[in-house]
């Protein structure tokens, strides 16, 4: 045996290696290494700091807005006038034209871009798809600036051509809204076709050896277990169209306006903001210190959107396999 | 089939169509069936028309006919000849017995008439005496195909203008700075503002977004403190949790709206950082500016709106790079890092570029932090620094828009169209760069 | 469908020089052979001989699969199923199918059961509805373990009761034959013997087709067998023996049969 190890460590010497009596494995601190992480680790942090300066930067100039005499949280909250030449703060004609403008976004996206992932997921072939994927990207693509000219210039004029001059104002909530819509769709579109897709084919399967036809495959077995997808999809659409700024600074119209009437200018909460910091803006002013709190405002209603669209996805998931 | 039922009957089961009634069943499903598949297609082809659309109103108000009124016509000073034939003595004749004597003498004593150029002499002809004039803006569609009906309106109220075909997008919009005639407008300093604008936020955001991704990615679950010590336990505990939620508000982040990073930036880069973004703290006074609206605050706003995409696209690239590769660095004993340099980075690099430039392109077309942040809209110099005052293409183009004269559409038209120019060119480039990169490693 | 019933006839399907492609590939070639009525039949052979591309062409669960085609004849009920005028959904109702994986729907147990029927022009009452689905879960011999639940979904389910609420959901529609791909492949020990003694129960009221990897299965449930074998010059697969059960296994008439059941290979 003694020899056989002796052979064996001749031979070892003859391919050159030197084997150290003692090999020290212990931990050595690597300086470079962990420097290295904590730069990458301060890189991922930056994005922590950007939320701690958002919500910092809003909350502190809210304070100061509503430490002004001429402002009360109720009158904020409740106030049906916001008129801030006369002092009258209230945020709800600003909030209720956010909202009518994103529901008639929502009435012209849901069914065009649930339609288009239904059709592209369930129907069209390979080149179908390899010629509507790249239209739905480029909708996605074109920048909000370029909408706003567009429900301007086209959307309205049709509109007021349709129902009368009389009837349309030039600036109007229903021409923002479709186009707000047209803007979101794509990202029901996209965002439902996945989820669509990550239906298994089994399912499908399944459906039509019960003799189902592709409709009912797709509307009653692929939908209902894609539902959560979508509606997430949904909530993110929705959210999108709440903080959309440059359609409705340019259609919606530049009037603070309380009503449901969807012929009707009204200024929503981003068209105030856009509105109000284009001008030349005093720090320390009132009117400064109003974005922050209609800023405040929208950035929670936009985080509960989102923050619901990822709940309802981690929690109604089906798990395949 | 047979009705034989599953079990001796106990209770009826209600019955199934059979026969011609089941043919019929399925003929009416199938039938509905098309037609909602009709109806699919009809909402998918929508979109296409409204893409149809957009191109139909931008490109139909970008070109079109112009009403233009001339205070003297060429062909009477010039007895029929084109200007551009004539001699320089001839257009200086033309020069001393139009103009008023007063206007002669502040030429002259700029610079002699003889000391000038035809070209010049042509311009100063076509400024002083022909004057044109645009008194209606007619869009194209309009001047191809309703050409009676708009030459009789103007007829009636500009009797002696014409009717001209204009280009509203052309080369001298392009390189001329801006101007409040729109006739004479031009788009050079926001495509200048744009460009370094873009530059720069990939210059900020890129590293940023990939070492944030690398961490997420390669970094996220390890322990760098020694875990036998309480308080390195501690850290550790400390820096999975940030990592889990850097990652949720990565998400979260990327939902906020634009126009609230605009408030951000106007908080934080334009009113308290102003010393620094307005380059007062390295002793630079462009004298352009007097606060902090300049282009690094831009820059830095719009960095902070993509670094949630450019991380989660770089993630992707990272993730996409096999577990293998890695795998078989560390097995001939090479470091985290060297891993992360050497193997996992040059692999993911195509991936990390084409959704770094996408994502960031997406974003030059953005438009409403940069009002709030407080972008001029009337720059009529270049910008020359990072702390110059600046203009960009959407903010020009929604400045056009809001106004309402015609002539400010046409040319917000024509800045939709050098927009979207850009952002195509900008996607192609990045598509071109991933084919590139891919085929370089594929070959070495 | 049932305008040219043949039930005098012996057999419930039966195909004439049948071929099927996959765009230019022929992956089956000249397959001519009759499944008879209330047996179990089983297709065996190595993977990739085309048994499963045979099975499906008799739901026409090929039209699925963009590019496939089928030539020759598919009888039943002595109508062509590959005929223009037939419809694939009306066929599927008559012939249906079990999956190799449980494919139950995200929905509930109850409602998977339902989905069939519902979806076929069915005409009834709740009360009629709930003895729908209690028979066809008695039926799968499922009913037992899962009548206190049936409103939980059928995902929480075992992976051998779910293929069991598979079959269950098969025959809610009340199908003439039943075929079955693999459908034990994905499951334990156990749950394959529940299911074999159920296919042997639902013999007496169904035809049932079944491929299988197992050629112990094909031999405790089958009463006929197929083999196929791809060919190697063209790699399309061809019916090399059909005969009784027994005989394919005890008896071989051909050889390369005889060297795949003794399990020389494949």
């Amino acid at each position: 045996m003694a020899d056989q190890a002796q052979a064996k460590a001749e031979q070892g010497a003859a391919l050159a290696v030197s084997i150290p009596q003692t090999i020290d494995l212990r931990k050595r601190p690597r300086i470079g290494e962990s420097i290295i992480q904590t730069v990458l680790f301060i890189c991922g942090f930056i994005s922590i700091f950007t939320t701690i300066g958002i919500v910092y930067v809003l909350f502190q100039e809210s304070l100061s807005f509503f430490a002004d005499p001429a402002v009360t949280l109720f009158e904020f909250f409740t106030g049906t006038v916001w008129q801030p030449r006369i002092g009258e703060f209230g945020i709800l004609p600003l909030l209720n034209a956010t909202l009518v403008i994103s529901s008639i976004a929502m009435l012209v996206a849901v069914p065009l871009g649930l339609g288009m992932a239904i059709y592209l997921s369930e129907y069209a072939s390979e080149r179908a798809r390899a010629i509507l994927k790249p239209v739905i990207e480029l909708l996605a693509g074109i920048p909000t600036v370029v909408y706003g000219y567009f429900a301007l210039t086209f959307v309205t004029p049709i509109l007021r051509g349709i129902f009368g001059n009389d009837v349309v104002s030039v600036y109007n909530m229903l021409s923002a809204g479709m186009v707000v819509g047209v803007l979101i769709t794509p990202i029901i579109a996209t965002l439902s076709e996945d989820a669509l897709s990550a239906v298994p084919g089994s399912l499908r399967q399944a459906s039509f050896g019960l003799g189902s036809t592709r409709w009912e495959t797709a509307i009653k077995v692929v939908v209902p277990a894609a539902l959560s997808g979508i509606f997430a999809g949904g909530i993110v659409a929705m959210s999108r169209a709440v903080g959309e700024t440059m359609v409705v600074a340019l259609a919606a119209g530049a009037s603070p306006n309380l009503t449901w009437n969807p012929f009707e200018p009204a200024e929503t909460m981003t068209g105030h903001i856009a509105r109000i910091s284009g001008g030349d803006l005093s720090y320390g002013s009132i009117d400064y210190r109003s974005i922050f709190a209609i800023g405040l405002v929208l950035f929670f209603i936009t985080l509960a959107l989102n923050i619901a669209s990822r709940r309802i996805v981690r929690r109604f998931r089906e798990v395949y396999d | 089939m047979s009705t034989e039922s599953l079990r001796p009957e106990r209770q009826s089961i209600g019955s199934l169509p059979e026969g011609e009634a089941a043919r019929q069943n399925v003929s009416s499903r199938q039938r509905r069936g098309k037609i909602w598949q009709g109806i699919l297609l009809a909402c998918t082809i929508f979109g296409i028309i409204i893409l149809l659309m957009l191109a139909y109103n931008i490109v139909n108000d970008a070109f079109g006919g112009i009403g233009v009124q001339y205070a003297v016509e060429e062909e009477d000073l010039t007895d029929g000849r084109p200007l551009e034939e004539l001699s320089q003595a001839e257009l200086i004749a033309i020069l001393e017995t139009n103009l008023r004597s007063r206007v002669l003498k502040n030429l002259e004593r700029e610079r002699p008439l003889a000391e000038r150029s035809r070209e010049e002499l042509i311009d100063i002809i076509n400024d002083e005496i022909i004057k044109p004039e645009v008194v209606a803006v007619y869009s194209l569609s309009e001047f191809l195909f309703d050409r009676p009906t708009i030459e009789a309106e103007l007829r009636k109220s500009h009797p002696r203008a014409e009717i001209e075909f204009k280009s509203w997008l052309s080369w001298d919009f392009i390189v001329t700075p801006m101007s409040s005639n729109p006739v004479e407008a031009g788009i050079r300093t926001a495509i200048l503002g744009t460009l370094y604008l873009l530059w720069l936020t990939m210059l900020i955001s890129f590293p940023l977004g990939v070492g944030a991704a690398i961490y997420l990615e390669e970094y996220k679950n390890d322990k760098p403190f020694d875990e036998r010590i309480p308080a390195g336990r501690w850290m550790n505990n400390a820096i999975q949790r940030s990592a889990g939620l850097i990652e949720t508000n990565i998400y979260n982040l990327s939902g906020v709206p634009s126009i609230i990073y605009g408030i951000l930036g106007l908080a934080i880069f334009v009113r308290a950082l102003e010393q620094f973004t307005s380059g007062a703290v390295f002793g630079y006074a462009d004298p352009t500016t007097a606060n902090g609206r300049t282009i690094l605050s831009a820059a830095l706003t719009m960095s902070l709106l993509v670094l949630p995409v450019v991380i989660i696209s770089s993630q992707e690239a990272i993730r996409a790079v096999p577990g293998s590769m890695r795998q078989a660095s560390y097995g001939l004993g090479a470091t985290k890092w060297q891993t992360v340099w050497k193997i996992v980075l040059p692999n993911a690099m195509p991936g990390i570029l084409t959704g770094t430039i996408l994502s960031i392109s997406r974003a030059i077309g953005e438009t409403a932090p940069l009002i709030v942040i407080g972008a001029s809209t009337f720059i009529v110099t270049d910008p020359t620094s990072l702390f110059s005052k600046f203009t960009v293409l959407p903010l020009q183009i929604y400045n056009w828009t809001s106004r309402p004269q015609p002539e400010f559409r046409a040319i917000a038209a024509a800045g939709i169209i050098v927009l979207l120019v850009l952002l195509l060119s900008l996607n192609a480039a990045a598509i071109l760069l991933r084919n590139y990169l891919r085929s370089k490693r594929v070959s070495t | 469908m049932s305008t040219t019933t043949m039930n005098d006839s012996k057999y419930a399907i039966e195909t004439r020089a049948m071929n099927i492609y996959y765009g230019a590939f022929r992956a089956v070639k000249d397959v001519t052979f009759s499944i008879e009525r209330n047996k179990i039949t089983a297709l065996i052979g190595p993977s990739g001989c085309g048994k499963s591309t045979v099975l499906r062409s008799f739901n026409r669960m090929n039209d699925l699969i963009p590019g496939a085609r089928t030539e020759g004849e598919v009888l039943y009920h002595g109508q062509n199923l590959y005929d223009p005028d037939v419809d694939a959904v009306q066929v599927r109702r008559q012939i249906g199918m079990v999956f190799q994986k449980p494919n139950p729907f995200p929905k509930s147990i109850y409602d998977n059961i339902a989905y069939g029927p519902r979806i076929n022009g069915w005409k009834g009452t709740r009360a009629e509805m709930d003895e729908l689905v209690e028979r066809a879960l008695v039926g799968a011999a499922l009913w037992d373990e899962v009548k206190d639940k049936l409103n939980q979904s059928g995902l929480s389910l075992s992976g051998g009761q779910q293929q069991r609420l598979c079959i269950a959901r098969a025959i809610a529609v009340q199908p003439e034959v039943i075929l079955m791909d693999e459908p034990c492949s994905a499951l334990d020990p156990i749950s394959t013997l529940k299911i074999e003694e159920l296919m042997l129960e639902l013999r007496q009221r169904y035809t049932i087709v079944i491929v299988t990897h197992n050629m112990q299965q094909a031999a405790r449930v089958s009463d006929y067998t197929a083999f196929f074998l791809m060919d190697k010059e063209d790699r399309a697969g061809e019916l090399v023996e059909y005969d009784v059960t027994s005989k394919v296994f005890q008896n071989p008439a051909d050889k390369r049969t005889e060297e795949y059941v003794s399990g020389r290979f494949g």
